[in-house]
């Protein structure tokens, strides 16, 4: 399946460029270590090997789920990875759903009404949401309700309640102050994404025979809205959200940075920077398969909500 | 939507390139895109000769300066209109410096992404058989990828470095015009002109450059416009986490990084005029983007 | 006399486009009796389907209404208001539209569009109303109706569909139907059950139908009356028997002759020669003069619409029954 082989060719990829960074014992070794302190550290570390070497027993090990053990941390990197992924998820999917609930609306407003104002500034609206960039966003909320307005909190996550074994903090009030401004920076632009989409299918959706129908049988503009061209433009929309998913769990690097939100994001770049190649691998394997995953999903929602997808044609 | 006057009908002869023109220029929201663009151009290209200090030199600058916000004046009498940064540098002068940098890099990135990529599509498609299906995989793989990982890995690998940036967006962007390309190529071969190429004798690379190409030009247009944009924020990005461009020589994006240090303690000038003048440039690109599409979009024909 | 279900007098019906003003329907009056059968045919163009939709007040904007009234049973419905008309569409007057497949919604399953008709207009539980969606199916003859319910649009065969269109019509048992072309797009021998299936139908349940078709030949056999137009405008309208015996309109003559069946073997085939003149390029006076082999200096002038029979009225200079054709110029 193509999903097997890009994680293989990933990791020969990864670990082909991860292995040219630099010398990671120039970081991990104190100055002042001596020649056979490094040494040490080289063989306990594995780094004294030929690459190929290093490479298979990266392999073979990974089969068995060892990543092997942060540089930095000394513990297993898959570990570590996992622990900081339910924070990451829990701030994709805030973002996410923020976006789909404030973003379906609005297009629609603006394709069924697209000639008043009101609509105009909708669309006008959403080419700054997508134009703005991501960071600055971030940025410029924490100046203004982080520092001039002083409501709400300018990094970290909230409190956490266990949930099903997971920590999450959209439970608790304070989470949700945390939360709050992450999830805006994040969702932004997608949310543009969404209105615009919404906008073009509501348009089209709107002109079609069904549409009339509905209304030549007598139902009120709310049904007609609400459940006639809203299930339609349903499914274009699930796809393009669920598919741009992943993306958004890729830009949260950056929001948790800004943030210091803890999640696998801003542990990346950390492990980027202080050249710890056993996280930086365990993460992008994680970010795979999260990707694989979420487009396996989105295909079977996409049987769920069409119809005619899910039962085939009978005549 | 403007309410333009209909253009009279053109003569037989009009260029297609004028009608392109007299349809772009019916949203008045798109020229003013393109006015923004032009005295953007302009600016980044005579930087030099409007900015009031050199921000890249050294000896200009002053550490006692540093950080004065808008309106402040210097030790050497030099007036701050934007304030300066944390080094003392003029903001407006670093902005416009800033602004040469990312408009650089993200013009030269996609002209190059375009030109491989173009190529890489127009093969495939042209050639088909084992050579399309290696092309399109590799295309397939790269574009299921979050760009941004793709290029923090790259850079992490290549160190930080103008031409290394521009590496890192060239392959994060070619699979775009790739598959584009590709898709145009696929509908354009089957039309008459090229059969009437190919009973010509034309070599290959001949059919290729000069025929399919050109036709298949409009959506990577497109692309190009609004991927320039992509670009610019993208670089804008790595910059900002300390993976693009070098620390002297700043780009808008490290600008604003810059500024994130200062943020807490209220001074804001920093940050924020680079990220106002960023935003700037994206929506003018945008704004010309979409116009260009819905004008170049042959479904759209009236 | 009881007051006809239908009264349409003068009804105009414009679209501005950036060219001019496109008057679909321009200036058409007529009046359905209580369950009579209406045939309103014409051409693409001819403005008869924009006429159905008017009376449904279903035109969508920049279209309107420009003039005239629409009387529902002595109401006048064209100033109604909005909730007004929608509490009589699927009620009251109901309508059929051409292609089953576009008209239903098709990500939600039958029975929820069938129940939502029904809950529309009253109050009735989800199970009264499915019960009421069962016995209509029935009564349009479909078979097993409790699991065509539970099917969606696309799996069912487009004469099921149009059947479900029709049974959706009737669930409020309304006092009109106006039904644009519904037989189009379906088989020939479907079409036939169709017909006569709505005409047993309007008979038992005394329901007024109007049925829009560009093909003469399919209600010839179930109107009551027929109405001919062109244009936007009636060209002739008439009881259906002597409408289709001695047609007075050479348009309505050449649409009679254009049927295969009608004329005796061997004979070709007769054409309308010309297109319909394009609605914003309409020439001035009577507007098929064009493709008229019959048309002089006083088809420049508009004609009116005159009774030239009981109850058979001809808008024309050089009506049949006044100046019967010449062999030469006869082609039927």
């Amino acid at each position: 399946m193509q999903a097997a082989l890009v994680v293989a060719v990933m990791s020969v990829l990864v670990f082909a460029g991860i292995y040219m960074i630099g010398d990671p014992l120039a970081i991990l070794a104190s100055p002042e270590a001596t020649e056979l302190d490094r040494e040490q550290i080289a063989r306990a570390l594995g780094l004294d090997r030929p690459v190929w070497e290093q490479y298979l027993r990266f392999v073979g090990s990974a089969f068995g789920g060892d990543f092997g053990k942060s540089f930095v941390f000394g513990q297993p990197a898959m570990k570590l990875v996992l622990e900081r992924m339910p924070a990451t998820l829990e701030l994709a999917i805030t973002a996410t759903v923020m976006a789909v609930l404030i973003g379906v609306p609005l297009g629609l407003y603006a394709g069924l009404r697209h000639e008043t104002t009101a609509a105009r500034t909708i669309m006008a609206g959403s080419v700054l949401g997508f134009s703005l960039p991501n960071f600055w966003v971030g940025l410029m909320l924490i100046m203004i309700f982080a520092v001039q307005l002083g409501w709400l909190p300018a990094s970290g996550r909230g409190q956490t309640v266990e949930v099903l074994g997971l920590h999450l903090s959209i439970f608790t009030a304070n989470g949700w102050k945390h939360i709050i401004l992450p999830a805006i920076t994040l969702g932004l632009s997608k949310c543009a994404l969404i209105i615009r989409l919404a906008r073009a299918t509501a348009r089209e959706v709107m002109l079609m025979d069904f549409v009339k129908f509905a209304r030549a049988k007598g139902l009120n503009e709310k049904r007609i809205i609400g459940v006639h061209i809203l299930k339609n433009i349903m499914v274009p929309i699930t796809t393009v959200t669920g598919l741009e998913l992943g993306a958004l769990i890729a830009f949260a690097v950056i929001t948790e940075t800004i943030f210091s939100w803890p999640g696998m994001g801003k542990l990346l770049i950390d492990s980027i920077v202080q050249l710890d190649r056993p996280v930086v691998v365990a993460y992008l394997i994680i970010v795979v398969l999260l990707l694989v995953i979420i487009n396996l999903v989105v295909d079977i929602l996409y049987s769920v909500l069409d119809p005619r997808v899910r039962l085939g044609n009978a005549k | 939507m403007s309410d333009a006057a209909l253009p009279a009908a053109p003569a037989k002869t009009e260029s297609p390139l004028k009608r392109i023109w007299q349809e772009f220029a019916e949203s008045r929201l798109a020229l003013l895109g393109l006015a923004m663009l032009v005295i953007f151009l302009i600016a980044a290209v005579f930087a030099p000769f409007l900015v009031p200090q050199n921000p890249y030199d050294l000896a200009n600058l002053d550490i006692l300066d540093a950080r004065l916000p808008p309106g402040e004046i210097s030790g050497t009498g030099l007036t701050f209109l934007l304030g300066s940064d944390g080094q003392g540098r003029d903001m407006l002068s670093a902005m416009l410096y800033g602004l040469r940098i990312s408009l650089f890099v993200g013009v030269t990135a996609v002209a190059l992404a375009l030109a491989i990529g173009a190529l890489a599509g127009l093969l495939a498609a042209y050639v088909g058989g084992r050579v399309e299906t290696v092309i399109m995989r590799i295309v397939d793989i790269q574009l299921s990828f979050p760009a941004i990982l793709v290029a923090l890995i790259l850079l992490a690998v290549l160190g930080n470095g103008v031409d290394k940036v521009i590496i890192a967006l060239v392959a994060v962007q070619w699979a775009y015009f790739a598959r584009a390309a590709r898709g145009a190529a696929l509908v354009e071969r089957n039309k008459e002109y090229v059969e009437a190429a190919r009973c010509l004798g034309l070599s290959r690379t001949r059919l290729l450059l000069r025929h399919l190409l050109p036709n298949c030009m409009p959506p990577l247009i497109v692309i190009a416009t609004v991927d320039i944009a992509r670009s610019i924020t993208l670089e804008a990005t790595l910059s900002f986490l300390g993976l693009g461009v070098p620390v002297t020589e700043p780009s808008l994006g490290m600008l604003i990084a810059n500024g994130f240090d200062y943020l807490l303690s209220g001074v804001y000038w920093i940050s924020l005029f680079p990220g106002v003048l960023l935003t700037l440039v994206i929506i003018a690109i945008n704004l010309v983007g979409d116009q260009l599409r819905d004008v170049l979009n042959p479904r759209l024909k009236r | 006399m009881t007051i006809p279900t239908l009264q349409v007098e003068d009804l105009e019906t414009h679209f501005p486009t950036r060219d001019g003003i496109v008057r679909a329907v321009d200036g058409v009056s007529f009046d359905v009796a209580e369950g009579e059968i209406l045939g309103l045919v014409g051409e693409s163009g001819s403005g008869k389907s924009i006429t159905g939709f008017s009376i449904l007040g279903l035109i969508d904007p920049p279209g309107r209404i420009a003039g005239g009234r629409v009387l529902f049973k002595g109401e006048d419905i064209t100033s109604a208001s909005p909730e007004r008309m929608r509490s009589l569409r699927g009620s009251r007057i109901a309508m059929i539209f051409q292609d089953p497949m576009m008209t239903l919604n098709p990500v939600l399953r039958v029975d929820t569009q069938m129940i939502e008709t029904v809950q529309a207009h009253e109050k009735v539980s989800e199970a009264a109303a499915r019960a009421r969606a069962v016995e209509t199916l029935k009564a349009v003859g479909i078979a097993a109706p409790e699991e065509r319910l539970l099917a969606y649009p696309h799996q069912l065969s487009g004469g099921m569909r149009q059947r479900i269109a029709i049974a959706t019509a009737l669930l409020h048992s309304p006092d009109l139907i106006i039904a644009d072309e519904p037989t189009t797009a379906l088989d020939v021998t479907i079409q036939g059950q169709i017909l006569y299936e709505m005409r047993k139908l309007c008979r038992d349940t005394g329901t007024a139908l109007i049925w829009i078709t560009h093909d003469l030949s399919v209600v010839a056999g179930l109107a009551d009356r027929i109405m001919v137009m062109y244009a936007g405008k009636i060209v002739e309208t008439g009881p259906v028997a002597t409408v289709i015996e001695r047609p007075q309109h050479p348009y309505t003559r050449g649409l009679i002759g254009s049927v295969p069946g009608v004329l005796p073997r061997g004979k070709r085939l007769f054409q309308i020669p010309g297109m319909t003149p394009a609605p914003l390029n309409l020439p001035p006076g009577c507007r098929f003069k064009t493709r008229c082999s019959r048309a002089d200096t006083l088809c420049d002038t508009l004609p009116e619409l005159v009774e030239l029979h009981p109850n058979h009225s001809v808008r024309c200079h050089h009506p049949h029954d006044a100046r019967p054709l010449t062999p030469t110029e006869s082609a039927a």
